[in-house]
């Protein structure tokens, strides 16, 4: 029987991008789980502020002026007054996989009452396969303990590579304002002792709190979108991320799991700011939901660079009539994936696109 | 349990393929007795039924089976498949069937599981088969729809199918039990999800539960291996059912979820023995699912008998030249769909 080998620390593969406007106190706390990686700070809000960031962490920090010096006109793409900047950290990133926390997560602790290693749970997430194409019942079949069940077919139990590891949230859940105004109360008490492949098809709301992606794979897709200052919407900035990278990702064979780690959010944002920032979106998102579900990706689009440039051609074309602000976002969508392009000149990373079961 | 359902809505169906099922019915007895079951025993078993006291109950034998459907027809309800005899005659609008060697469960506090009392709650509140919500099921108490949900699929669909999971021995083939002989089941994922439209699954047929009345004629005894025995790894029948069901269930914009309930799974049977017994099966899943994922059902077809007949027809067409085990699926159904219109529950509502 195999044994289970401990998972590798990836310290020089792994970036952590942290939005902050406040300070990072919350990183003592992570010490014992983050000192070992690089941090990547995106300082949003008033670039005179000092953040101060603890002893001992190994970072590079962003502010406002640091994007506008490095992107130029193309820092228009990058929100600001919103944790969406967070993906400037994203582009600026030389390694192989991110890993982004929110500054009110904390480590949380499992049924035993042991911490739990958000970050180690991410990595074995990425480096073991999904599977998007039939659903297991017993969830993630490479955990040790569960395997494939019965009728599972064996062609596919290779699975394909992982995308996307979307983390969950003990304490406060992550509501929409609505939800919060009739439910301040409510705590997620509820630990989940499951992984599991979002099949191939469907979309889900991704959260950016507790997220982590090959970005190889993946980062061009991982644009967070016009918020904050100066737009019409804010919170939905993740969403769109994952609704993006969720197409894409079911177009090129690769997979995006969810469920653990948890974190512990400590830090409910007042449901009264929030949804003034989400209004719109919430009647928006019903437009948006269909368009995702019908986006169509041409055979020809072979990257996630020329998906995401086709995506947001047909954002133009079939939601700009929805509000204008759709046409702007299209056009940031394109503004990212050049400065994406400028910034990480390696190249595209290709993908063939599967035989698997079709739809 | 929900308080607007009523103990005469249920009917427990237990397929027995053992003959003493006192250890069994002892077990249960604390969740079971409030209810009617229907216990039918497996045409080919020759020793008499050990059942003990005090259950409100109906048995079915052979001779009932042959009474009801004809000798002839009776072979179709032979080994795990005499569970569907159940479904036939049952009068409900719910059914909850587990296999005879499953017990109770215990949760994560050490109480043991009411499995019927959550099949129940999970028929009995929607589904959200359009979009996946990453705090699982939203009717759940201490739980709901995170940000980003649609607040238009919020209300979601009925729920048609519960497919609960087990504890100890878990719902693994025959090669993968024997290349892990010790391997337990011992997570308790404390979770009900739906299942995605158009996200296929395979549908154990060992804890199960469903609305009768949206879509009983679509769990069905069609598909039998060549070698068919007695254990679940010589069997491919609620694979392939819980196949025909997702893709009714999906057309008709019914849910179908998965996860609690746990029972517990005695262990039973020798996998290395009944490796040569699945193999035929493991092998036609191979066909078996990207047929499935292919098939689309017209929209004509508006009733669950309808959507049968459908996949029956596209079986014959697409299977049937592939193999004969196929042809005689295709025509299985073709006869259950008739069977059931006339033995079973009459009214067959359309999907909603």
């Amino acid at each position: 029987m195999a044994t289970v080998s401990p998972t590798p620390l990836l310290k020089d593969e792994l970036d952590i991008v942290i939005p902050t406007i406040r300070n990072l106190d919350f990183l003592e706390m992570w010490r014992p789980f983050f000192q070992p990686y690089h941090l990547i700070i995106v300082q949003d809000g008033d670039p005179t502020k000092t953040i101060k960031v603890p002893e001992g962490f190994d970072y590079e920090l962003y502010n406002r002026n640091d994007i506008n010096r490095i992107l130029g006109p193309k820092a228009s793409c990058i929100s600001f007054k919103d944790s969406a900047c967070r993906c400037f950290g994203y582009m600026v990133s030389k390694k192989k996989y991110i890993y982004t926390i929110d500054d009110d997560c904390f480590v949380a602790k499992d049924p035993s009452g042991k911490d739990i290693n958000a970050l180690e749970q991410h990595i074995q997430n990425l480096l073991s396969p999904s599977t998007p194409f039939f659903f297991n019942t017993l969830y993630d079949p490479y955990r040790s303990g569960a395997d494939f069940v019965r009728g599972y077919p064996f062609s596919l139990r290779e699975g394909v590579p992982t995308a996307v590891s979307h983390g969950l949230w003990l304490n406060i859940p992550d509501y929409d304002a609505p939800t919060q105004l009739v439910k301040p109360l409510e705590r997620n008490t509820r630990y989940v002792d499951a992984i599991m492949t979002i099949p191939k098809g469907t979309l889900f709301p991704m959260c950016g709190m507790n997220l982590a992606f090959n970005r190889e794979l993946v980062g061009p897709a991982m644009y967070f979108g016009l918020m904050g200052d100066g737009q019409p919407i804010g919170r939905y900035d993740d969403m769109w991320a994952g609704w993006c990278t969720k197409v894409i990702c079911d177009h090129l064979g690769w997979g995006v799991k969810t469920g653990l780690p948890y974190i512990w959010h400590s830090k409910a944002s007042n449901p009264f700011v929030n949804l003034k920032k989400e209004y719109k979106g919430i009647y928006w998102q019903e437009e948006l939901i269909p368009f995702f579900q019908s986006v169509a990706l041409p055979k020809d689009c072979t990257t996630v660079q020329k998906c995401y440039i086709e995506i947001s051609k047909q954002v133009k074309a079939k939601l700009g009539k929805v509000d204008d602000y759709f046409n702007k976002l299209a056009d940031a969508m394109v503004t990212w994936i050049e400065a994406w392009d400028e910034l990480n000149p390696s190249g595209d990373i290709s993908a063939k696109i599967p035989n698997g079961a079709s739809k | 349990m929900s308080l607007s359902i009523k103990d005469h809505e249920i009917d427990i169906v237990i397929g027995a393929l053992r003959s003493d099922l006192t250890s069994f019915m002892s077990e249960w007895r604390p969740i079971f007795s409030r209810f009617h079951l229907i216990i039918v025993k497996d045409p080919d078993l020759k020793e008499e039924l050990k059942i003990p006291e005090g259950f409100n109950l109906d048995v079915y034998k052979k001779p009932d089976i042959d009474c009801v459907v004809g000798t002839s027809t009776s072979t179709i309800f032979s080994g795990y498949s005499c569970r569907y005899f159940g479904y036939l005659v049952s009068r409900k609008k719910y059914i909850i069937s587990v296999d005879d060697d499953c017990y109770p469960a215990k949760d994560n506090k050490g109480i043991l599981v009411d499995a019927v009392a959550q099949h129940i709650t999970n028929l009995t509140t929607p589904a959200t088969p359009f979009f996946f919500n990453t705090l699982y099921d939203p009717f759940t108490e201490g739980a709901d729809f995170v940000r980003g949900y649609p607040f238009s699929l919020r209300s979601g669909v009925q729920c048609a199918l519960s497919c609960g999971l087990w504890l100890n021995l878990a719902h693994y083939d025959a090669p993968t039990q024997a290349l892990k002989p010790e391997e337990r089941n011992s997570r308790y994922v404390d979770a009900v999800l739906t299942v995605p439209a158009r996200s296929l699954m395979p549908i154990s047929g060992i804890n199960i539960a469903f609305n009768q009345e949206v879509i009983g004629p679509a769990l069905l005894p069609s598909l039998r291996l060549g070698g068919e025995g007695k254990f679940r790894w010589e069997t491919m029948e609620d694979i392939w059912s819980g196949m025909c069901v997702k893709v009714a269930c999906d057309h008709l914009g019914l849910g179908v979820k998965t996860g609690m309930p746990y029972v517990w799974r005695n262990d039973r049977g020798d996998a290395i023995a009944s490796l040569r017994k699945e193999w035929e099966g493991v092998k036609l899943m191979e066909e078996v699912v990207p047929f499935f994922q292919s098939v689309r059902l017209p929209r004509e077809a508006t009733t669950t008998e309808d959507c049968v007949a459908e996949v029956a027809n596209v079986v014959k067409e697409q299977l049937g030249s592939k193999d004969p085990i196929f042809a005689r699926a295709a025509k299985a159904m073709v006869d259950w769909v008739m069977l059931w219109k006339s033995v079973g529950s009459s009214t067959s509502s359309p999907g909603a």
